[in-house]
């Protein structure tokens, strides 16, 4: 045990044993996943509630009278309150479901921007997006004739609150931006740029799918509004996640989808639609999907969100510090405020052979651009490699890395 | 998988000093191969004597894998007429997609490259500059996708 007091409280070996994958060996050798932020893995808990629901209790939710119905409306519409409380939402009216971030993006670029954009409008991204962060943008762009603007970001990967105050224009009606950088682990001034954005009378939305798991987010103080995030990279299931939107902005906003679910009446000639948050939720929504959310937000509760962010920083410095010595590494991503994430280059050896080699050793981390090629072009790299953490990861995994990149050094001689 | 296997001694030696890098210029034909995956970029010029490719040369960044694979089969064609190198390209992509296929003896140096079907996810990187180069002697100037 490290004599580090933040290790003692938190006990990282009995969080580990909580997910059963990280268990199983890959090649022959222990699996050591660090590829958390591009998809985190399952607690027995989340495994359990899903499973639990499958077997006992599934039926189509808001449409039958009959119990099975009952109890499957009770658990999906339970995840949306917990959701709400997680991150402080004001209502469960401003809680969507989604599949993801990137389609929570999608709805309020095609629902909130589109019908409101014209010609000579901005919307301003930051240098570091994700590509879900960018294309929903450039697709609404193009369809109403405004401009994309980009604040810059410096060596290190920050975006300063200067550089964004100055790219902010009166023409200026949304910003959207990471809470959380995928590929750098940049944390952003999210509530600095709300309130800044708020007064040119522009519109935030922040792409909050690498914060979400990793620090206390809450939505009343940071004041954007709209925030979205995924539950499969918060320990719950795919195909699920969330957009969080201000009420009065989501009615005034025209359903995105048609279907089952977000309408009252249909006639051939009308339909009303459904309040709010039914109206973006058309078709049957992924029932189990929210199930396993809530367990995962349960069962980040019971960690404690504030206790989890800790390990993490300390594995973070840990990480910087072990990796740094290793020659001819250099970090991609050196912002004062990070998120336990590190993007990493080898001298003479590609991030792509890097990868191989690293899962050779049992050792899972991504390589490539990190669906954020403007962040390596900028860096002028084609790619890297890439080291994030969870609550699961151990000071251990830190060691087992460094010996891999040992043992890439030996092959590439 | 044996990362040995992979990482034979000729692809690290073809990464490390690939030959016939650089540019032809002028040059009878070129083509441009990217592999979004990994961001390799190859760019491929070549000169033409009637059915022959005289001489070529092949730029880029990429992983090991695709560096010394655009080397060795810039070797193994400079000379051959455009059926020869068809004939090339079918055998060098049997052995490297089909498991249990046998190395045909006139690969050459070529059979360096085996290794890679154990790992199925390299493969895109080992066979996008025969891609590209088939877009070269295509004469199509666009650029070639391994996706």
């Amino acid at each position: 045990m490290s004599a580090n007091p933040k290790t003692v409280v938190y006990d990282a070996e009995r969080v580990w044993r909580d997910f059963p994958i990280l268990a199983r060996e890959v090649h022959g050798k222990p699996l050591v996943f660090l590829d958390s932020a591009a998809s985190s893995q399952r607690p027995r808990q989340v495994i359990e509630a899903v499973d639990a629901y499958e077997t006992l209790h599934h039926a189509n939710v808001h449409r039958g009278v009959h119990q099975l119905s009952q109890e499957a409306t009770a658990m999906f519409e339970h995840a949306r309150e917990r959701v709400r409380g997680f991150v402080n939402a004001a209502s469960i009216r401003e809680v969507i479901f989604t599949r993801g971030t990137t389609e929570s993006i999608n709805l309020v670029a095609q629902s909130y921007a589109r019908p409101r954009l014209k010609p000579g409008d901005e919307i301003l991204l930051t240098a570091l997006e994700h590509h879900a962060n960018i294309v929903p943008w450039q697709l609404v762009a193009e369809q109403t004739g405004a401009s994309i603007k980009v604040a810059p970001m410096d060596r290190r990967g920050v975006v300063s609150i200067d550089d964004f105050a100055a790219a902010l224009t009166p023409r200026t009606r949304i910003v959207a931006c990471a809470h959380v950088s995928n590929a750098l682990g940049t944390v952003l001034p999210v509530r600095e740029i709300t309130r800044l954005a708020h007064a040119r009378g522009a519109v935030v939305l922040v792409d909050g799918a690498q914060a979400v798991p990793h620090q206390r987010v809450d939505l009343a103080k940071l004041d954007c509004d709209f925030y979205a995030f995924s539950a499969h990279k918060m320990y719950g299931p795919t195909g699920i996640g969330v957009l969080v939107g201000r009420e009065a902005l989501l009615e005034s906003m025209p359903p995105w989808q048609g279907g089952g679910d977000m309408i009252l009446t249909v006639s051939f000639e009308k339909s009303t639609f459904n309040e709010l948050p039914f109206k973006f939720e058309a078709g049957t929504p992924n029932i189990s999907g929210a199930v396993g959310l809530a367990a995962a937000i349960d069962y980040i509760d019971s960690l404690g969100i504030d206790n989890i962010h800790a390990h993490e920083q300390h594995l973070l410095a840990a990480a910087t510090e072990k990796l740094s010595r290793v020659p001819g590494l250099t970090i991609i991503g050196t912002a004062p405020d990070k998120a336990a994430v590190i993007s990493f280059t080898l001298d003479g050896i590609h991030p792509h052979d890097l990868g191989t080699i690293l899962d050779s050793e049992g050792v899972a981390v991504r390589t490539g651009h990190h669906c954020a090629m403007p962040v390596m072009e900028f860096f002028g790299v084609p790619a890297t490699a890439r080291a994030s953490f969870a609550c699961y990861s151990r000071e251990s995994d830190i060691d087992s890395l460094v010996r891999a990149l040992a043992r890439a050094r030996e092959v590439f001689g | 998988m044996d990362l040995k296997d992979l990482y034979r001694e000729v692809i690290l030696d073809h990464n490390k000093s690939p030959r016939l890098f650089g540019r032809l210029d002028p040059a009878d034909s070129s083509a441009d191969g990217h592999n979004p995956l990994c961001g390799d970029r190859l760019h491929i010029t070549v000169r033409l004597d009637g059915d022959r490719v005289s001489d070529l040369r092949f730029e880029g960044k990429g992983c090991a894998i695709s560096v010394a694979s655009a080397s060795l089969m810039c070797e193994a064609v400079k000379g051959k007429k455009r059926d020869d190198i068809s004939h090339l390209f079918h055998e060098v992509h049997e052995v490297l997609t089909k498991h249990d296929a046998p190395v045909p003896e006139d690969l050459g140096k070529l059979a360096a490259l085996t290794g890679v079907r154990d790992f199925p996810v390299r493969v895109k990187c080992a066979s996008l500059c025969w891609h590209t180069l088939n877009a070269a002697l295509e004469r199509s100037a666009s650029t070639v996708k391994t996706e």
